[in-house]
């Protein structure tokens, strides 16, 4: 009998399994498993174009419908897996018990939701799946005041597209600048300025406590009591790995489920993928638990190699992007826990810049704005694991061509 | 709208007659070996690196800023290479001729 592959959750790790295993001619059966109605599909764009007035607002399918049928997919939409029972192994789901040789979980992420007073009043969204995106385009038009609470990557990017859409828009960041968790300083600043020079009223260092209905609309109540009046909140305050379904399973959960190289669980005929688990990373040699597309296909594409008989362990040198206006974020690597940074080019509106971010010397990562050469160069002194001169990156009168050769030949020596 | 043909890394010749949207979502579309685009189209993945073919260059033109940053971290790179993504598919490219360059 043929291996059945079961998957839980309908993202791009599962759409990348599914079309992974379909390259490598898998003979197996996939059971697809996903709580919202769709196939798989771009998610970046619920937070961009899904809420731009000019916008495509059809959902774009990562696989079109027939690539499922072709490589003989069953996907049951809008269903929650409920319970693994590891014993029997199968997966309780929508009233049905699904056997597995192998189960493989991309069950995502989910808010990290703030103690705000007032979070279920109609008008207060998050932002995770296609009908939240919906929901948020329905109920804000041109002229509506909308407050976004958390200045991440999400929060900025609603903040970016709403202003596109002519909303009246501020920003909460309770920390004492944007994106803190992920950027240098400097960086930060520069996105403070785009937004501000955007007309987005961007507070940081301070909280929302609470969110009411008012007369014209509503409020939120912030930290030093005043009040911000408006007719929609989105809040984009983090998310926390979807981890439910495995820790009722028993199975190891640290910051998300724990795999090993090969996205392999504490139970051999588990998986894991993508913003769910978390998993020791050999470039930075620390447990990592990402959220980016990149790497739940990368991680995909490893439990594909397993399952078909050629492993691979998980190594690829992560990468992130963002989009706000006209700028363009490219991440490569990860500068958590960097003890230096050097920025080239000046982080104003309108230019170019990066910043290189350095730990005991090796470079971690580098944050490119409008910079593709940077980004490009930063991510191969990355897999060459350089140690470029700090100094000659903040000259740009050195150009980037001659940093990567002196790296080349440094390896070579 | 136009019809392209794509050669995959395989050497099979895709023809898809009524292509729409841009190089890489037509292929995905039509499920064309080689081409995934991971990033969406937005120009941030080069999954769907192509060369374009020589009788086709002028009209398909340069490839841009970003998308040579992204170009330069491929293999099999040519100066008719593109990325699918950042290709619209108009009128005046009916008959277009690719190669997928695949990883």
């Amino acid at each position: 009998m043929s291996t059945r592959c079961v998957i839980v959750g309908a993202g791009h790790g599962a759409a990348q399994l599914c079309a992974s295993l379909a390259a490598a001619k898998w003979d197996g059966c996939i059971t697809l498993i996903g709580e919202e109605p769709h196939l798989p599909y771009h998610r970046p764009a619920l937070s961009k174009t899904q809420l731009d007035p000019e916008g495509d607002h059809a959902l774009q399918l990562i696989r079109p419908e027939d690539f499922y049928h072709a490589n003989r997919v069953e996907f049951l939409s809008g269903t929650i897996a409920e319970r693994i029972d590891r014993t029997a192994r199968c997966v309780e789901a929508g009233g049905r018990s699904i056997a597995y040789d192998k189960l493989v979980l991309c069950t995502g992420s989910i808010h990290r939701l703030p103690p705000i007073a007032g979070m279920n009043l109609p008008g207060v969204f998050t932002l995770r799946t296609a009908a939240d995106a919906a929901g948020i385009r329905h109920a804000v038009a041109a002229a509506s005041r909308v407050v976004v609470i958390g200045g991440g990557f999400i929060g900025l990017e609603v903040a970016a597209s709403l202003r596109k859409r002519g909303c009246g828009v501020a920003v909460l960041e309770l920390a004492d600048r944007v994106l803190a968790r992920v950027t240098s300083p400097a960086v930060s600043d520069f996105f403070e300025t785009l937004h501000r020079g955007r007309g987005v009223d961007l507070r940081t260092g301070i909280g929302a406590r609470e969110i009411r209905k008012s007369e014209g609309g509503m409020e939120v109540v912030v930290s030093d009591e005043s009040t911000i009046a408006c007719d929609a909140v989105v809040i984009g305050t983090g998310a926390a790995p979807n981890t439910s379904l495995a820790e009722e399973a028993g199975l190891h959960v640290d910051n998300g489920i724990r795999v090993d190289a090969w996205n392999v669980s504490s139970d051999p005929d588990i998986f894991a993928l993508g913003d769910c688990c978390s998993q020791h990373h050999p470039l930075y040699d620390r447990v990592l638990r990402l959220e980016s597309v990149q790497n739940a296909l990368e991680q995909a594409k490893t439990v594909a190699g397993v399952l078909t008989g050629h492993p691979r362990p998980h190594d690829a040198l992560p990468w992130f992007w963002s989009h706000q206006y006209d700028v363009k974020l490219q991440i490569a690597g990860v500068s958590h826990g960097y003890d230096a940074v050097v920025i080239r080019g000046i982080p104003e509106p309108g230019a170019s810049f990066s910043a290189w971010y350095f730990r005991n010397g090796g470079l971690l990562a580098v944050d490119a704005v409008n910079d593709a050469a940077a980004y490009a160069t930063g991510t191969k002194l990355l897999k060459l694991g350089a140690r470029p001169d700090p100094d000659r990156l903040k000259d740009s009168s050195v150009s980037l061509k001659e940093i990567l050769q002196q790296a080349k030949e440094t390896e070579h020596a | 709208m136009p019809k392209v043909t794509y050669i995959t890394p395989e050497g099979e010749r895709v023809v898809v007659e009524q292509a729409e949207g841009t190089l890489m979502s037509a292929a995905v579309e039509n499920q064309v070996s080689g081409i995934d685009g991971d990033c969406g189209g937005v120009c941030s993945c080069a999954t769907c690196h192509v060369h374009v073919d020589e009788a086709w260059t002028d009209k398909v033109g340069p490839a841009g800023e970003g998308e040579k940053g992204l170009l330069e971290l491929e293999d099999g790179v040519e100066e008719n290479s593109r990325l699918g993504c950042q290709v619209k598919l108009t009128p005046e490219l009916d008959g277009l001729v690719v190669r997928v360059v695949g990883r």
